[in-house]
């Protein structure tokens, strides 16, 4: 098993390097002169150049490419242009409120899409299930910048029950930075108000991110449920005479969740890189909203930072949902 | 393609029209693929004549009425005017064009690239195979929207640009696909029955093994149609794509939120036909998924 993770870790360097060449032919690309937006309207043009020479960007892409390989190596992910901030320390900032917005909407998807999946599957071609799955394909259609602004409209500015954005009001003092996630270092810290509001602050956005992957978990669970009711070791338990509910949770549940886990893994990367919708309805000082405003100014450093970020935890997160399977079925074997 | 009940050979003797009509007849026994074929059917009808219909066609074209600034819903402007005194409801009719030409652009560039990239690799085998097909796993492991915007934005904004960009992080799905049935059908008797007649590597490609995997193919990009149309809406939404006054409705969208709440009617019309349509494909997709492409039926 240690040499499976060990030889799929490695895999990612392959990934890291063509990663960034695909990125670096984007930022080539680019018409616009982001030196000379960063430097502002009023900026001469030596102070262009020297800011040019100042980050590197008078060299060839070559060197530029080599720069960066060098710096990656140590950890160094480049110079934003526009906040003048090493990227990697912004990224580090940014990543936590991603994680808990994408882990939030992750855990309410599972949470709700799993069970719904298996009682739609039990009650198949009945018309509780046909409302599900025509309640599915709307929730998969509907645009969740829309679905963020309908949430906003009515529980934050009709009702008021719940904050219109941002992770915590600016009267609250944030607790100490452990984790990153809000919630839990607000829980490390004892600090009960502020872990309150946190996740009053979180409630919209997870619900407006989790409800394309429910809908589609829920499907997934329903189609795998299904299948597995019908194999002969039901079968054989219903001739056992075992209560129909212990064999639909011990049994049947069991076994249609590791193919629904494909799915969950392929989700969680999908919606690290699908916040940036969400980030922008509710302010939610992610790394969606840190990459729009970058590209918007064109300062391509930040972008490379994220794409890099994000499709490396998407490698990671499949490679924890190939172990999951391990344990979920233990007839997998890693070779 | 057919039904079980049928024999090879019956099937063999079935001309191609009696299977269509018996394809398009399942089709029409599910109610969702029907309203979906509806409500596409009405969404293409939008496309094609939305600017012509559009109660208030001097508003589509840029024009602005001040004096008539915010009108809630009223009997004149069913969906209300927004902070240029502009109906509403004739920027999302004519906003459809926009909308559903370039997502329709972004499947169809984004499945011929993919189709081509797939077939040769699955074709090809070998090292042409590998490279290609790491370059596929590379763009994937890139979040799309990310991808879509970071290109959208170097090429500048206009209506081809940003087809282009999100065409350009679209395709890896299809060269995923194609390479797999193009992989198993190479391994079909009639290929080697080509193969055997002295036909070139490229004429048992496209001539007799792409016609023979095209129904996945259709399946997927109707599927991908409401998603793409989702994708072009939200790079408008973020401010990248087509400038104002072209009525796109994820712009329409991102300009009402500024308005919000006292002006909310502004976003309701842009945001539901944005909904309706992408149901309407996603329906329709099903459904033709269902007849097209059985084994994939759950």
């Amino acid at each position: 098993m240690l040499h499976f993770i060990l030889r799929r870790l490695l895999l990612l360097i392959p990934v890291i390097v063509g990663l960034t060449i695909i990125m670096f032919a984007i930022a080539r690309l680019l018409p616009g002169d982001p030196v000379a937006l960063a430097a502002g309207p009023n900026a001469t043009q030596a102070e262009i150049a020297a800011l040019a020479v100042e980050y590197g960007l008078d060299q060839p892409i070559w060197v530029q490419y080599g720069h960066y390989v060098s710096g990656l190596v140590h950890g160094d992910l480049g110079t934003s242009l526009l906040t003048r901030r090493p990227v990697a320390a912004d990224i580090k900032a940014y990543l936590p409120a991603t994680l808990e917005l994408v882990f939030a909407a992750m855990f309410i998807a599972v949470a709700v899409g799993i069970p719904l999946g298996l009682v739609t599957a039990v009650w198949r071609n009945r018309w509780p299930d046909y409302l599900a799955q025509v309640g599915a394909i709307g929730a998969i259609s509907m645009p969740r910048f829309f679905l963020g602004l309908l949430l906003q409209l009515c529980f934050a500015m009709w009702l008021m029950w719940l904050p219109l954005g941002g992770r915590l009001p600016i009267v609250v003092i944030p607790p100490r930075f452990v984790t990153g996630f809000l919630t839990i270092d607000s829980l490390i810290a004892g600090n009960w108000n502020a872990f309150f509001m946190s996740l009053r602050h979180l409630a919209l956005p997870a619900i407006a991110m989790s409800l394309s992957p429910l809908a589609t978990i829920m499907r997934m669970m329903r189609a795998s449920t299904i299948e597995v009711m019908q194999q002969d070791y039901v079968m054989t338990a219903r001739a056992l005479g075992l209560p129909s509910r212990k064999i639909i949770t011990k049994y049947v549940a069991r076994n249609a969740v590791s193919a629904t886990l494909t799915v969950i893994g392929l989700y969680f990367g999908w919606l690290l890189g699908g916040t940036v919708l969400v980030e922008t309805v509710f302010d939610w000082p992610g790394l969606g909203l840190y990459a729009t405003k970058a590209i918007v100014s064109q300062d391509m450093m930040p972008v490379i930072g994220v794409a890099l970020v994000i499709g490396l935890l998407f490698v990671f997160a499949n490679l924890v949902i190939d172990l999951l399977y391990g344990v979920i079925n233990p007839k997998v074997r890693y070779s | 393609m057919t039904t079980t009940e049928h024999n090879s050979a019956d099937d063999f003797a079935t001309p191609r029209r009696d299977r269509l009509r018996r394809a398009f007849f399942r089709f029409s026994q599910s109610k969702l693929s029907m309203l979906g074929a509806a409500i596409v059917a009405v969404v293409i009808f939008f496309t094609v004549f939305g600017a012509v219909l559009a109660p208030y066609p001097n508003h589509v074209a840029g024009g602005v009425d001040t004096a008539s600034r915010f009108i809630p819903p009223s009997a004149a402007h069913p969906f209300g005017t927004n902070e240029l005194g502009q109906d509403v409801l004739s920027l999302v009719m004519a906003g459809t064009t926009v909308s559903v030409l370039a997502g329709f652009g972004v499947v169809l560039i984004g499945s011929v690239i993919g189709t081509l990239v797939g077939a040769v690799a699955g074709f090809a085998r070998g090292w042409v195979d590998e490279v290609l097909m790491r370059l596929t796993d590379l763009t994937l492991t890139i979040p799309g929207l990310i991808l879509a915007m970071a290109i959208a934005a170097a090429l500048g904004s206009g209506f081809g640009n940003m087809v282009i960009a999100i065409a350009l992080s679209w395709w890896p799905g299809y060269a995923r696909l194609v390479r797999g049935e193009v992989l198993a059908a190479r391994e079909e008797v009639y290929v080697t029955a080509a193969r055997a007649l002295g036909a070139t590597p490229k004429r048992i490609l496209f001539r007799h093994i792409l016609p023979n995997v095209v129904s996945p193919i259709i399946v997927k990009m109707s599927l991908d149609m409401g998603f793409a149309i989702l994708t072009v809406a939200g790079l408008g939404f973020i401010g990248i794509g087509v400038r104002p006054p072209t009525p796109e409705w994820g712009t329409l969208l991102s300009i009402s939120r500024s308005y919000m709440p006292d002006y909310w009617w502004t976003a309701m019309a842009p945001g539901m036909a944005m909904f309706l349509a992408v149901f309407g494909f996603n329906l329709l997709g099903d459904g033709l998924r269902d007849i097209l492409d059985p084994k994939a039926r759950r």
